[in-house]
């Protein structure tokens, strides 16, 4: 009896112990196969160089082209995101009637359940030939939309993550605010706001993470050309997408060509690897402070 | 006091919880079948103390002891006793009534159960004498198979008591069992207490001093981790020889 | 206008655009919807459902798709339920607060934050070409299975501390080992919250196509397949395919593979919910 229980207990401890052999097998995997990358590329060429052509037999393997298009696509996602989840927040936390928030809440949360692939297939046939009804030069793939959609995929996440940051300021904060005159708006964004920002910062910071690592949206409506630009008409290509790309083709196995996607891929983990840790910290800091 | 044997003795125990020091020197013996009764304000170490007799305290990180303690003689910390078979031989009734939220029956029968006995008629029976014994047969034989969780809050203390008594333990350990009830239910499981001790040695921690008075033969005050004093109940009760017994007695503080 | 009407002004005209944006969102999620089924809804039929994959959008059908995508969510229920479940037990019940316990907290939310396509790299370099298993069911369902540990770990554990300590203690006062007190009690009083952890996180692991297209999976598959070693497509890879071509009738056919999927993610999701709200409803302790 006492040895069974201590067998489970080791087999219960190796399941939790398989996560770090994970995080083991990601970093192992991204640096084994770029190893052999950066020993062919240097990395001030991957860093400085301004054009990505692994593919053509030019060869250029400067990953900015693939980061800006990563960057544009997020910063038009979040541009869209912030605002709506933040409002949708404060007005679901000091205005909207209980009864409303139950039914609202849920519905909201349905824009996270949908599967990403049906993301793209709605920015690639309704938005974009929407918005080229008001924008004459925007192309059939392009960040735009793409960035727009993935914002709207994004909401729940802002506004869920910043609405449970919003209800865990104390009550008294907000009763002294109405005590002394205020209006809901002057106790929603003087006080409330203010007093939640960290746990808002972190839902930001999260949601950045997700659009960076976000792939069928912009595989599907973005485009797959990498170029160096932040004009959001024309197509792109992301990190994400360059990765599909290549695997969806016939690239032979240990190939320089094969080796570009754990490059991209190792770029792509250190981004959402150090704005995790940041959110981390955060939260960390500011749990402290409310004990 | 030497008159009946010594169930239950700590012999210089210190407890730590990390660095706080929770149980200083304590050195005290409980007599077989009598209820002992542990007094004192919040914090004093009462729980703690009463918590060590059956090791309930080894799962705290950070928990440890020194000295000893001896179940007929045997110290319980010992390398080589078991802390399952302990448990079975002490058991405990906690401050809240905590059924499983399982079947009343499947609640009495637990202990059994987990001791491999498979055999319905013997668990059937095993259910109807223990509920018997906390006076609770009566109004339970028709719903064995119900959510103990239906039950009113006196009627889950008693079927947490008849649950102890079903793996036949010689100690019973209670933590404040009536803190959490109304005083008819209250009445009960003292009732209930001064039936068990027939057969069971009994302690009982309680905040109640008329409590304490009503069912205990011996009382120890505890104050700031320390035993003050332990005598016979009424010795305690009438003519403390410590001013903190007195005072705290008299409800100065506490 | 005074200062005050100024202020109840402004704040009147927040409460609107507030009503606004929230509206957007559900609007957003509307027209999503009945775009879809207005597309798709007059594609699905029963052929639609039993034929194999063609380069004629009009005799394509899904069945390869959708018999892949149920293989994936039982493998990856089988292997990805007692892994997380088991270190979700570890964890909460077992692990002492110390440094090994504080980093794997660490890590299982910096694993949660992971891009799904670096866990198709992942599964591409051990399962595919390490192990051996090449672009197979098994490949695709053990990476999955890692995507969505971190998510039922987290579940897990939320469920294991919404048990009350005195269930525990009240086993152990009984005798009742470790391991005996997990088996007997807590898992069973937490069984509806990790089965919903779960639920979810199957959801999520249906409607992924970027690690699986990593790991090779392919768009055309002409059979259905019969075990865990056979090559596969799932139902959010036929979509993206269909997607990625010009022809209109490829689009329709997309749509309505799209109303499979979003079927099953629903579904999936709504037996989470309901489970969820039965669960809180009847325990009360």
């Amino acid at each position: 009896m006492k040895v069974s229980e201590r067998i489970i207990e080791g087999l219960l401890w190796l399941s939790a112990v398989i996560t770090i052999l994970v995080t083991i097998g990601i970093i192992w995997v991204l640096l084994s196969q770029s190893i052999g990358f950066f020993q062919v590329v240097s990395l001030t060429e991957f860093l400085t160089e301004k054009e990505w052509t692994p593919l053509f037999a030019d060869k250029k393997f400067g990953i900015m082209p693939l980061v800006a298009g990563t960057l544009l696509t997020t910063f038009i996602a979040i541009a869209v995101a912030l605002p709506l989840g933040l409002t949708i927040a404060v007005y679901l936390n000091e205005y909207a009637p209980a009864r409303m928030r139950q039914i609202v809440k849920p519905l909201l949360e349905i824009l996270a359940t949908i599967p990403t692939v049906v993301y793209g297939f709605f920015a690639l046939t309704v938005v974009t030939p929407f918005l080229q009804q008001f924008i004459p030069g925007l192309a059939g793939f392009n960040a735009l939309s793409a960035g727009m959609v993935m914002g709207i995929m994004i909401v729940p996440m802002i506004s869920s993550l910043s609405e449970d940051a919003i209800s865990a300021v104390p009550r008294s904060l907000r009763e002294a605010a109405y005590g002394m005159g205020s209006t809901r708006l002057q106790t929603a964004f003087g006080v409330m706001v203010p007093a939640a920002s960290s746990g808002i910062v972190v839902s930001v910071i999260l949601a950045i993470s997700r659009a960076v690592g976000e792939t069928m949206i912009v595989a599907i409506a973005a485009g797959q050309q990498p170029r160096l630009t932040m004009n959001p008409l024309v197509p792109i290509e992301t990190i994400t997408t360059y990765i599909v790309q290549v695997s969806l083709g016939d690239v032979p196995h240990g190939s320089l060509e094969y080796k570009t996607i754990f490059a991209a891929g190792i770029t792509l983990f250190v981004f959402t690897f150090a704005l995790n840790n940041i959110s981390f910290w955060i939260k960390k800091k500011y749990q402290e402070k409310y004990d | 006091m030497a008159k009946n044997n010594i169930k239950l003795e700590a012999k210089n125990l210190n407890a730590y919880y990390g660095d706080f020091k929770a149980l200083k020197d304590i050195t005290i013996s409980m007599e077989e079948k009598a209820v002992t009764a542990f007094i004192g304000p919040s914090g004093c170490g009462k729980s703690t103390f009463l918590r060590t007799l059956n090791r309930m305290n080894d799962y705290i990180d950070g928990f440890r002891t020194e000295g000893d303690i001896l179940l007929d003689g045997k110290d319980i910390y010992d390398k080589n006793i078991r802390v399952d078979e302990l448990r079975k031989e002490v058991g405990m009734v906690f401050q809240k009534p905590n059924p499983f939220p399982k079947t009343i029956f499947e609640n009495v029968v637990y202990g059994l159960k987990i001791q491999g006995i498979k055999n319905k008629a013997h668990l059937e029976e095993a259910a109807e004498k223990s509920l018997r014994q906390t006076a609770l047969w009566e109004e339970v034989k028709d719903k064995m198979h119900k959510s103990a969780l239906a039950l009113s809050g006196g009627q889950q203390q008693r079927l947490c008591i008849a649950r102890a008594l079903a793996i036949s333990p010689s100690v019973i350990l209670m933590d404040e069992p009536t803190s959490a009830l109304d005083p008819i239910s209250t009445a009960k499981i003292e009732e209930l207490i001064y039936e068990l001790k027939n057969d069971y040695t009994i302690v009982i921690v309680t905040h109640n001093m008329q409590q304490a008075g009503r069912v205990s033969d011996n009382t120890a005050f505890f104050y700031m981790g320390e035993l003050i004093e332990f005598g016979k109940t009424k010795t305690i009760f009438t003519s403390p020889s410590n001013d903190r017994t007195q005072n705290y007695i008299t409800g100065r503080f506490g | 206008m005074t200062n005050s009407d100024k202020n109840r002004l402004k704040d009147k005209a927040f409460q609107v655009f507030g009503i606004f944006c929230t509206l957007i969102g559900l609007v957003v999620l509307a027209v999503f919807l009945i775009d879809i089924l207005i597309k798709g809804l007059g594609r699905i039929d029963w052929e639609f459902l039993t034929s194999l994959p063609s380069r004629r959008a009009a005799r394509a059908g899904i069945l390869t798709a959708w018999a892949g995508t149920l293989w994936i969510l039982v493998l990856t229920t089988i292997i990805a339920f007692p892994l997380g479940v088991s270190a979700g037990v570890y964890l909460e019940e077992y692990a002492r607060k110390n440094r090994l316990s504080n980093f794997l907290e660490i890590n299982i939310s910096n694993l949660a934050g992971v891009p799904s396509i670096i866990y198709g790299l992942l599964g591409m370099e051990i399962f595919v070409r390490q192990m051996g298993l090449g672009g197979s069911l098994l490949s695709g369902a053990l990476t999955l299975s890692l995507l969505i540990l971190p998510i039922i770990i987290v579940t897990t554990r939320e469920a294991i501390k919404a048990v009350p300590g005195s269930i525990r203690d009240g086993s152990y006062a009984l005798g009742a080992s470790k391991w005996q007190t997990v088996w007997n009690q807590v898992l069973p009083a937490s069984f509806g919250g990790i089965l919903t952890g779960i639920i979810l996180a199957l959801s999520r692991a249906v409607g992924e196509a970027a690690p699986l297209i990593v790991i090779g999976a392919l768009a055309y598959v002409p059979f259905i397949p019969s075990s865990p070693l056979d090559e596969f497509t799932v139902l959010p890879i036929q979509i993206f395919n269909w997607t990625s071509r010009p022809q209109e009738a490829f689009l329709i056919n997309a749509a309505a593979a799209i109303i499979m999927l979003l079927f099953i993610t629903f579904l999936l999701n709504g037996i989470a919910v309901y489970l969820r709200n039965k669960q809180q409803k009847k325990i009360k302790w």
